[in-house]
Formats: structure tokens, sequence, C-alpha cells
């Protein structure tokens, strides 16, 4: 199965990128799941937690407040004001 | 001991106390420095990824946005001027002045009236000097600015950019900084920053920009995505600023250690003239003694 190359980063610096399985955020609408081979998409974040799900590994939890996230070609850039890895043991319960 | 000698005792301990001075703090520039290019760096993906959103909407869809239309006739421009807080960095503020000044004199021949912004102790002090007026300035940390800083700029300014030209608002953003291309080569540039102008870049096959869809709708999305781009933008040139002065400081202070080292190897040969010509006057008038009592 194809895979979706994440890349988060911050205004000031890199947060984290690699492989994932499914991106989980939350847009000004509502909650938005990424699949691999998702639409071209490029949509504003709401303050909140972000769930990726890495191909290997834990669950990650990224906390932002605001930002806006592309996706293309399997690729998703989640660019943010402000981001911060969180506890992953927390991640997508919400 | 000669009043000369003493002069010269004097000037060669004050040089090299203030070579001590240079020293340190080219030391202190030249440690700085990785680190500024190293911020430069890591706000690079960022500038990129929000450059890129933009021109995808931007170069999409058939937008009407009042931060990307060109209004029909400009009457008064902001102009951002960063400089640094502190001197001792050789020409690095005054060549930032000079070209502000000379955009400053080409948007007024075009009829506009400019409203200034300064960033930096330099850029104040120098206006303050000619009494001449500025709308706002932020000081502090120019060489190590905050995003927060680039937050509040970005703010104050499309503040003024949504404001009516009766109501004191201005038509277009421009900002002076300088860019640090090298090492050894910092440039002062000026960007217009509003109205935008995306840069067509030349796309080939590969970089062509998906046809994106918007959550929730075009329109929304660049609102929430320009202040970014802007704020972005600013806190780039800040970032590039900082990387420049301290490289301009490390040059000039590391030009004034050596002017002093010359000037202390200059001033130690002449006392050491003035030493021994104050020895042979000494033994002439010895020996002219002893040949009066002889003779």
């Amino acid at each position: 199965m194809a895979e979706l190359e994440v890349e988060i980063v911050a205004a000031d610096h890199f947060v984290w990128s690699g492989a994932a399985k499914m991106v989980k955020a939350r847009t000004s609408d509502g909650e938005i799941g990424i699949l691999p081979g998702h639409s071209p998409l490029l949509a504003i974040l709401a303050a909140g937690e972000l769930a990726i799900e890495p191909v290997t590994g834990d669950r990650l939890a990224v906390v932002v407040d605001g930002g806006f996230f592309s996706v293309d070609n399997n690729r998703v850039v989640i660019v943010a004001d402000n981001a911060q890895l969180g506890d992953s043991a927390t991640a997508g319960i919400r | 001991m000669g009043a000369q000698i003493r002069v010269y005792r004097q000037k060669i301990s004050s040089t090299t106390s203030m070579r001590k001075i240079f020293k340190a703090m080219e030391l202190i520039a030249t440690s700085r420095i990785g680190k500024a290019r190293a911020r430069v760096a890591a706000s690079t993906p960022y500038a990129n990824a929000i450059t890129r959103a933009v021109s995808a909407v931007a170069s999409q869809s058939e937008i009407d946005h009042p931060l990307v239309t060109e209004p029909e006739q400009i009457r008064r421009a902001a102009v951002l001027v960063i400089t640094s807080d502190r001197g001792l960095a050789g020409s690095y503020s005054a060549s930032v002045l000079k070209k502000a000044e000379g955009l400053n004199e080409l948007l007024r021949a075009e009829g506009k009236e400019v409203k200034t912004y300064l960033v930096g102790r330099k850029a104040q002090a120098y206006f303050d000097f000619r009494s001449r007026p500025y709308s706002r300035v932020w000081t502090g940390g120019t060489d190590a600015p905050e995003f927060e800083t680039a937050k509040e700029v970005g703010a104050a300014l499309l503040e003024e950019f949504a404001n009516d030209f009766a109501e004191g608002g201005v038509d277009e953003i421009h900002v002076v900084y300088t860019r640090f291309k090298s090492m050894v080569t910092q440039e002062p540039t000026v960007v217009r920053l509003l109205p935008l102008e995306v840069e067509e870049q030349a796309v080939t096959e590969s970089e062509l920009l998906p046809l994106y869809e918007f959550e929730p709708e075009s329109e929304q999305v660049l609102d929430a995505l320009l202040p970014r781009y802007i704020e972005s933008r600013i806190f780039a040139a800040m970032l590039q600023a900082a990387a420049s002065e301290l490289a301009a400081r490390q040059r000039a202070m590391k030009s004034a250690g050596d002017n002093a080292t010359e000037l202390i190897k200059k001033y130690t040969r002449l006392r050491n003239t003035a030493r021994q010509a104050e020895i042979t006057q000494e033994l002439s008038e010895i020996v002219a003694g002893a040949d009066a009592l002889s003779a």
C-alpha cells in the first residue's frame, strides 16, 4: 500500500517528518482523516491536536495552534504556527 | 623618563586594551553567526511550504482578495526598515538606511506618501537625529529575532493595509533589509510585500501545482494564509538581517583588531626610537662633560 510522506514544520523550526499510514487533523470545519491516495487538498488547521499513525512505531500526537496543511501526491505538509510533539499515549483519544 | 616615551606607552596600553575588546567581539559574532545561519535554514521549510501554498491558491482560483489585487492608484506606501540595535558592525546599518533613503525618494517621486516603520535602535537614532517622523519602531533583539516580533510587525502592517487611504491606511508595503548572501557578501535589498507578487516560477512537468480542493473555501483559506505568508516573509527578512549583522560585525571587528595590531607596532617602534634618542643624548652629554673637565 502506498504511504503518506508527512512533514511537519513550525515557523522557526522543523518538527517531524516520516512515512505514515494515516493523518488525522482538525480543520476549521471539523475533523478530517487523510489516507494514502487522498485528492489534493489545502485546508486550514484549527488549534488542537493532530494524530499521525506512522508506518512503524506508535501513534504520534502533535499539538498545533493553528496553521494549514496541504496534501498532494501522498505528500502531506503540515505548516503550523507552533507545533509540539505531544504525548503519544494520549494520541487519538478525544 | 622623557615625556615623549610616556605618551607612547599610554597609547600602546590603550590600544592593547581596545584590541582585546575587538577580539572578544569578533569571537562572539563568529560563535553566534553559526546559530543565526542555522535559524535561517530552520525557517526555510516553513517559508517554502507557505509560498507554495499561496502560489497554488493565487494561481488557481479567480480570487478577488484585497491582498492580491493591485489597487488602481497607490497613494501611500509603508516602508519597513530593518537595521540593528547596536553599532560596531561597520557600514551595516548605514547601508540599509541608505537603501531606504533611495526607496523613499523613488516613492515620493512617484507621488506617493511614505509611512516608515523601523526595526532596530540604529534606525530609530537615525530618524530621531534628523527629526523625521516614523510611525512605529520595534527595538531589541535584532541579532536574534523572535517570531513573536515578526508577528507583531506583520499585524501592524496588515492593519495599515486594511485601512482606507482616508483613514491613514497604506496601499503597498515595502521591506528594506540586508540579504545574507554569504559570509563575505551581504546585500541591502528592497522587496515589495503587498500587493502580492506571486512569483511565477518556471514550472516543470513534475512541479506543476496540483488542483487543490479547499477546506473550507478558497477565500477563507487565502484569508488565513496571507497573514501567515506576510509574517513568514518578515520573519525571514529579520533572520537574514540578523545573520548579516553578525557577519558584518565580525568583519568590522576583525579589521579593527588588525588595525589595532598595526598601531601597536607603529607606536612600539616610535617608543623605541624615542628611548634610543634619549640614551644617545644622555651619553653625548656625559662625554661632553668629561671632555670639558679634562680639557
